[in-house]
Parts: structure tokens; sequence; C-alpha cells
């Protein structure tokens, strides 16, 4: 891989991509237009934050990759060895040793700090793609700042379903101004978008970045009678007990019995290292005595 | 007793060992070539070269080779190689006047300078297969000729000399380039034809012929589709002039429309444009025809909402790189997406069913 530059983009293209970070973070919420390339993994597989992230990481950097919230996700490893190959930068599985943390669909429980910056996969950077086919309208109602459409869409929402019925890239409005995507992050993380690192976003087959400062405000959508909820299972992890992280459901038989586990690996392996446990956890670890016994 | 899903690296080498000897295939079978993938699947590899936008015969084989002859495949493999390579320069401009023709031939003119060549062409093949290939495919001997020296003149300029055809107005601008600036439309005509060149062939002819069946109808003639190898020149600023860098082969086609003129003018044709690179025939005509059916404000036509006249619609969805990436990512994990949406249409019915619950006991 020597024949490739630094985490191997060159360095006019990550001056390209640098000025449009600085330019996102300048506008926070604004999608700012960049010349995407082409990446060495396909269009949907995450192109937008591997470019971020090539541009972002310096040799001393830390860097941790997770998908779904996972670090053995097979497109997270794919990503993370990608970047070990051409960066040779350091790898970890924990969030808090990590500089930089590419992300697919989720923010890491554990809060982040000042000295972190959290890349963001989008496929799809504009909120109002679904109302409005057109790029061209959709500029022209951000510019105007025109969000009537996606107010009358939340409004039908309650009026069919009886609530707004968006569970994932749910929309949220930056510093009173634009209103973004955050990516398909479950509407429980919504809340965690106000924080001390840094947030950048890539679209790499849409061509976008866009951005949050550190401690930006970040409101997610809603209406005075139909508040903002950040909804999860109604359940704990049944492996660490935390009863405020975001739960995968997993199937366990074919009689469809489901348990359900922290989609934040590192999160969840922690506290298990601390001594915390879950329902199902507390039982193995009871037969297992039983056994021994 | 679940077990947090571990052994995804263990996974990916196993998938790649496997697709490898895949790829390969039955080992009593002797080996594909690159070389013979250039010269035996030459069209082939025209379409990896047209698509990748790379003109390199060899390594276009190779990615044929390698993604087992997955097209799609093997022009991302190129267009993902191309990215790497480092710009230092321009061309000039090539000039297809003096093309060295393999094939030419005009649907407006019996006759012209330069004569109706027909070159290698399926055109007037019977589509019976050939079971001799099957066998050992002795090539037969064919008939030559000294090559013509004159330039072939375009057919559309004969047109333009009688004010019959609408002049292409020369831009002062230097074109953009599509792979170096973000696409922000409206798009120009030389980013419209920079895409449609690389589009997928498919795509660009399904448009094509949207508008033959009448969704912004254009009325379209080939006026000239010509193929062969043109010399590219590029200028070195230590010598101070243009030398030959070497040659590549394209297709060309300029189309001659119906134009119904206007006030101010006289009725005049106009024109559709598709070059490709290699003996890409289809693709340069759909490329024409997309073009023509774009320029429609340019040349004061009405839009007729049609998909060809959308320049966004078909700006946004030609490319077949982007577009199968976002197709097949949705096999990617959504685990996460689709556990808030299961979450929240158990509440939905959760709550719909509550609701309802109070009436039909009443009924009963």
């Amino acid at each position: 891989m020597s024949d490739y530059n630094f985490a191997y983009l060159d360095e006019q293209t990550k001056r390209m991509i640098r000025r449009a970070i600085l330019k996102g973070l300048a506008i926070p919420g604004y999608q700012v237009p960049f010349a995407s390339r082409e990446m060495p993994m396909p269009y949907g597989w995450g192109t937008g934050g591997v470019q971020v992230s090539a541009a972002t990481l310096t040799p001393d950097d830390t860097l941790r990759v997770i998908d779904q919230g996972a670090d053995d996700t097979t497109n997270a490893v794919s990503i993370r060895k990608f970047f070990e190959k051409t960066a040779g930068v350091q790898a970890t599985e924990e969030t808090a040793q990590a500089s930089v943390i590419q992300t697919r669909h989720r923010i890491p429980e554990e809060d982040l700090r000042e000295d972190q910056i959290l890349v963001y996969q989008v496929p799809i950077p504009e909120p109002l793609r679904f109302l409005e086919p057109s790029e061209v309208e959709t500029r022209k109602m951000h510019s105007l700042e025109e969000y009537g459409l996606m107010h009358v869409k939340l409004y039908e929402d309650i009026a069919k379903h009886g609530a707004i019925a968006t569970s994932y890239a749910y929309p949220v409005k930056v510093e009173g101004r634009y209103v973004m995507d955050p990516s398909p992050i479950p509407k429980f993380d919504n809340p965690k978008m106000e924080m001390a690192a840094i947030q950048l976003f890539g679209a790499g087959r849409e061509q976008r970045i866009y951005a949050l400062p550190p401690y930006c405000q970040v409101v997610s959508l809603d209406f005075e009678d139909y508040p903002f909820e950040a909804s999860k299972a109604d359940h704990a992890c049944d492996m660490c007990g935390a009863t405020n992280s975001y739960l995968d459901e997993v199937i366990m038989d074919d009689a469809g019995n489901r348990m359900f586990v922290c989609s934040d690996t590192d999160f969840c392996a922690s506290r298990r290292k601390a001594g915390h446990m879950g329902a199902q956890a507390a039982a193995a670890s009871a037969a297992l005595k039983e056994t021994a016994a | 007793m679940y077990v947090a899903v571990k052994g995804g690296e263990r996974a990916i080498d196993n998938a790649h060992a496997w697709l490898a000897e895949e790829r390969r295939g039955d080992l009593g079978v002797a080996e594909l070539s690159v070389a013979q993938i250039r010269e035996q699947l030459a069209l082939a590899v025209n379409r990896v070269m047209a698509e990748g936008s790379l003109y390199d015969p060899d390594l276009a084989a190779l990615a044929i080779k390698q993604a087992r002859g997955d097209m799609i495949e093997a022009i991302f493999l190129i267009r993902a190689y191309r990215t790497t390579l480092p710009r230092f320069g321009a061309s000039e401009p090539v000039d297809t006047e003096i093309m060295a023709c393999d094939r030419r031939v005009s649907a407006t003119f019996k006759d012209a300078p330069g004569g109706q060549v027909l070159g290698p062409t399926f055109d007037y093949t019977h589509r019976l297969l050939d079971f001799a290939l099957a066998a050992e495919g002795e090539v037969p001997d064919v008939a030559t000729s000294a090559p013509r020296t004159e330039t072939t003149p375009h057919i559309t300029d004969f047109l333009n000399k009688e004010g019959l055809i609408q002049t292409e107005v020369t831009a002062e601008d230097v074109p953009g380039d599509l792979t170096r600036e973000p696409l922000e439309l409206p798009a120009n005509r030389p980013l419209r034809l920079q895409a449609l060149t690389r589009g997928d062939e498919g795509f660009v002819l399904s448009m094509a012929y949207s508008t033959q069946r009448g969704y912004a109808r254009n009325h379209a003639f080939v006026g000239e589709l010509r193929i062969g190898k043109v010399p590219v020149e590029m200028d070195i600023p230590e010598l101070g002039f243009a030398i030959d860098i070497g040659e590549i082969e394209l297709t060309e086609c300029e189309t001659v429309n119906q134009f119904q003129g206007s006030k101010t003018e006289p009725p005049q044709f106009t024109r559709g444009y598709g070059l490709v690179f290699g003996q890409s025939e289809r693709k340069a005509i759909s490329m024409a025809l997309v073009d023509r059916a774009l320029r429609w404000e340019e040349l004061g036509e009405d839009n007729l909402g049609a998909p060809a006249q959308d320049e966004e619609f078909v700006l946004y969805h030609a490319d077949n790189i982007q577009a199968t990436g976002f197709l097949e990512h949705i096999k990617l994990p959504h685990y996460v997406d689709f556990q808030s949406e299961l979450e929240l249409i158990r509440k939905l019915r959760r709550e719909a069913m509550e609701s309802t619950a109070p009436i039909q006991e009443a009924a009963e």
C-alpha cells in the first residue's frame, strides 16, 4: 500500500475536503457540496465518512470504527482495516481511547469529549428529499428557510397515526437555522447530538459534507402538544442490565423468543467488566455455578 | 445463551478466498489471459473504458477478469484506480475529422466525400449461433485495401454550409470537470456530455429509447456515425508546442434533428452529439439523442415533463457506480434503524388497538 498517500487520498483532495469541513463547521447544518472521489469501496458503504475521516486523521490519531454500534460488523471491520493499511493509525474498540470515531447509524452511549471527532456516514444528506425529490428545489427551500413542508409531513403523521411516524433519521434544526438530517441514527440518539466533540457528516455519493461544532444547539422537530420523545425498547439489556442504552433485539429460537442487548458493544462490555449483569447473564452464571457445585 | 456476534474479520477473509477460487473456476480449464480478454472481448473492454472514464485496454481487460465478467464491477475497479492517478495536464481537443475511420455511415445522405464504410459491424449479421466458434474458430482470409489518407469531413458541415443546421457555439470558458468539482445544477452542456459519456449504457439507451417512443420525441436522424482512431495531442509547456502522445479509438455520433423555427429564426435542423471511448455505437447514438432532449431550453422548446428532458433526473441517475452502490448497500446491516421501526410500529398498533377495543366490546 506504500503506493498510496497517507490515509489513501492525495493531499490536494484532502485539502479540498478540509475546506468543505471548515465551511460546514462555520455554517452548522448547511450541506456543503464537495467533489467526492471514487473510493475503493462502493458508494453506500460509507465513502463519505471514509473521505472525511481520511481528511481528518493524523498519524497520532486513534481510530474507532463502528457500524450499528458494534466494532465487529463486517463493514466496520473492512473500514477499520482500510485505515490500518493506508494510514497505519492505531485502532481501538473503546470509545474513550479513540480520537476519531467513524460511525454508521449510532452515537456511542458514553459521552464524547472535546478532543474527539465523531464522523458519520450519511446515505441521503437532504432531510427534505423524500418530500421533494429535486435537489434544485430543496436547496432553494433551505436558502429561504422554507420548512413548512416538513412540519406538514409531521402533522400528517400525527393525523394518520396519532404520533410522528419517524423513528430514525429524525430531522433536527441546528442553531435555529438549518433543518438537518442526523443520518439514520435512531431518534433515541438525537438528544446526544448536543455534545462536546466535533461532529462531521460525509455523504460521498451525494457529494455533501456538513458539520456540527461542539455544544451546538440541535433541536429535534416537534409540536408543543406532541413533544419529541427519544424512545427505545422498553427493556433492560439482558447482558449488562443497562436501562439507559439503545438495544438490539435478537431472535433466540424458532419459537421467536427474544432478548435485548446493548447495540453499543463497548458500552455493554465495559459494564459487564465492572460487574453489572443483566437477566440472561445472571441466569447463565447461576446455571454455571449449579453445575460446578 | 446469546454470544455477541464476533468473527466479522475472519468471515471477510474467508469470503475473499472463496471468491478468488470461484473466479478461477474449474482448474481443468485453461486460465484466461488479460491479452485474450483485450483482443477477443474488445467490446466489453470498450464499455469498461468508456464508463470507467479511463482509456487503457489492458487495465480494462484486467478489471473484467478480476470482476468475473461483471461489467459494473469492472467499471468500478477502473474508476477507483483512476481517482488515484495524478493529473499532469489536459490534451488538446481531439479532431475527429482526421479520424482513421474503420466505420463511417450516414443515414441522411446516400453518399458523401469519404464514402459509406460499413466496417466491422454486427448490423447485417444474421443472429444465428455460430457453432463453428465452439470448436476451433479459424479466421478466413479477409480482403484488405489501402487506408484512405485524406481527411473525412463531417456530414453536418455540409448542412452547415447552407445554414440548414444550427451552428454550435464554441464555448470561451474551459469546460468544468465532473470528476473534480461537485455537480451543481443547472449544469451546462459540457458537464452533461461528460456525465452521459460515462453514464450507464443501459440507462442512456433507455432514456434515448423513451424519446423515440414519444416522451419528448426529437425526430433524430443519424447524420453520421464514425468509429476509428484519432491522435491525441498535448501541449508541452517546455517545448512550446503540441506533440502526439498516442492515439485512442472513439465512436462519434452526430444526429440531425428537427426544429420548428421561431419568429426570429427560420426553420433549421438542430443537433445532438455523442462521443464515447472505443467502438461503442449503441452508446454514442443513445448519448446523442439524450443530449438533444436535454437541450430543450436552449433551443426554445417546451418542457414536456419527459424524463429525458429532466437534467436533474438524467444526470443524477446515469452513473451506474453510484446507482449500484446505493442500491446494493441496503443489504448491509440496518439492525438499529429497523429496531426503531419495530418499536414504533408496535407502539402505533398498541395505541390503535386500545382505541378500537371499547367499540368492539360495545358491538358484542
